[in-house]
């Protein structure tokens, strides 16, 4: 959005916000410990966000399914699900082309089953990653009424479960380009937590096709620090500019994708 | 046994065959499918292991395909997969839709020869739903007074039945004197081989030697129990990525994404990529 043309711009992306918002979720001390996460397709967002988390001095191990060279896994893409089957994923990411109010994901289509109106890739392994990690950060720049909506059309992978069935967590959180909400599987409801620059509860509201819970004085979410905004800059962009030259060259500038 | 064309390798396949295969990340034999193409395969049942590419969509789009298991198709930074999602909306495929984990599983029941294979998760989700064939159980061996008696019993989990392939078809980097091939550890193609009837490898090359004679090499090696036939394909796996070897071809698939949005551009892509191709090899 406002890429920087030298050291000394000091202005804050977009992107960078999200991502300092997700490395802050990422290391609630309330929620269970992230030792291993793992970063699929979902977004670079993320990715930075894990890589700020790391690279701050946090001992976690990165799993990145994405990246052009090299690999996290010896056994196959199966490896991923055995790890995560076992708990030995913390904090997986998942997104949506459609998020209800009650966390249900549907990454398969609108319409009719299987998605005869529009059409998503699929479900990947949403419907194994959601209940199997003990975490998950959904990440959906897009916030608009056509994604957030009170109830998807077809769920791909539920927000919560009845009692018995085994599941070691859901969402903490779902971030978007507006504003973090937390989810609260208890009440399976989302509340605003934090509000991006220039967004107020109506203009969320207006955007945002379910209801939520709004108390009190919601505050802005905040900027990077000093020393996390340099982070980004620095070792964040270099680890992140093989694998995503093309957002490292929209957010940090063209020099990013030369790196 | 070394076929001499990806063309004869393509000529195993019969009509009708459930067909497994990597998606882009890992080891598609797009050679193979635009052999399948030029052959002119028809009501192919495609499996996706886990998820499904650039392979799927020619295939689709060509008319050969009558059914697509997996876990999602999609072109990855080209966004959707045009001609997948064109014959979904024709209703022209029927698309069965799964989830990662539940395709390795299957296989994976398969490789062991077993009829079913257990998966947590899916309990609730629409894949569940729309998937007669999965069944959910209570766990035979949950601790017993649990109290816990939902919608179905005391822990519930999913089983998944075998899935047997009829061919996976991959591409590999090398094969060896005695038919092994080797593709480092893109191991999901090893499980594919495993549970099929029959595996048809495109390789980039073939060396002299024995893989399973090497200490390095045999972690990365199929033997050669598993593998039906092989044929050279030289990027084989183009527009896809090969390994170290070469990297994913953005700007071809790119391409393809935005000529394929339309039946027309689609025809005109294939004539260009697929039988041109043929034409010009044919010439040489």
């Amino acid at each position: 959005m406002s890429p920087s043309v030298s050291g000394l711009d000091t202005a804050i992306a977009p992107e960078e916000r999200i991502a300092a918002a997700l490395a802050r979720l990422i290391l609630d001390p309330d929620a269970p410990p992230a030792r291993h996460i793992a970063v699929g397709a979902a977004s670079p967002i993320p990715a930075a966000a894990c890589w700020l988390v790391k690279l701050m001095g946090h001992p976690v191990r990165l799993s990145l399914l994405h990246k052009r060279s090299g690999n996290p896994f010896t056994e196959g893409t199966r490896e991923l699900f055995d790890l995560t089957g076992q708990g030995r994923i913390d904090l997986f990411f998942l997104g949506g082309g459609q998020i209800d109010g009650q966390a249900n994901l549907n990454l398969v289509g609108t319409g009719e089953w299987p998605g005869r109106a529009v059409r998503f890739p699929g479900s990947f392994g949403s419907a194994f990653m959601y209940f199997m990690t003990p975490r998950t950060i959904l990440f959906r720049e897009e916030h608009s009424p056509r994604v957030l909506v009170e109830k998807v059309d077809n769920i791909s992978a539920p927000g919560v479960s009845p009692p018995g069935v085994f599941r070691r967590g859901t969402a903490q959180a779902l971030v978007t380009g507006k504003c973090v909400f937390r989810f609260h599987p208890d009440r399976a409801r989302f509340s605003l937590e934090s509000l991006h620059p220039g967004e107020t509860v109506d203009s969320v509201r207006d955007a945002t096709g379910f209801d939520f819970d709004a108390t009190g004085d919601i505050p802005a979410t905040p900027d990077p620090t000093e020393a996390e905004h340099a982070l980004l800059r620095g070792p964040v962009k270099a680890e992140m500019v093989e694998t995503y030259p093309d957002f490292c060259a929209r957010v940090w500038g063209s020099d990013a994708a030369a790196a | 046994m070394m076929l001499p064309s990806v063309d004869a390798l393509a000529a195993q396949v019969p009509d009708g065959a459930l067909v497994a295969m990597p998606p882009d990340n890992s080891l598609p034999s797009v050679a193979l499918a635009k052999a399948l193409i030029r052959k002119g395969a028809r009501n192919l049942r495609l499996l996706g292991v886990p998820v499904s590419g650039f392979a799927t969509d020619i295939l689709v789009g060509a008319g050969c395909v009558a059914e697509i298991e997996t876990s999602a198709v999609s072109l990855g930074e080209a966004g959707f997969a045009p001609r997948f999602t064109a014959a979904l909306k024709a209703g022209s495929v029927v698309v069965r839709d799964a989830t990662c984990p539940a395709i390795h599983s299957m296989l994976q029941a398969a490789e062991k020869g077993i009829p079913f294979m257990p998966l947590r998760g899916i309990i609730g989700s629409d894949i569940l739903a729309n998937r007669p064939d999965w069944k959910v159980i209570p766990n035979p061996f949950a601790p017993a007074a649990e109290g816990q008696d939902g919608q179905y019993g005391a822990d519930p989990i999913v089983l998944l039945p075998a899935k047997q392939p009829d061919f996976a078809v991959f591409h590999a980097a090398l094969a060896d004197s005695e038919g092994n091939v080797w593709l480092g550890r893109r191991r999901e193609c090893a499980t594919i081989a495993h549970a099929s009837k029959a595996a048809l490898v495109t390789v980039e090359r073939v060396v002299d030697g024995n893989f399973l004679e090497d200490e390095r090499m045999a972690p990365g090696a199929i033997s050669a129990t598993y593998i039906t036939a092989t044929a050279i394909a030289e990027r084989g796996a183009r527009p896809a990525a090969l390994l170290d070897e070469y990297g994913f071809d953005q700007a071809y698939v790119s391409d393809y994404a935005r000529a394929a949005k339309t039946e027309d551009g689609f025809r005109a892509w294939l004539d260009r990529e697929v039988f041109g191709t043929a034409q010009k090899v044919a010439a040489e």
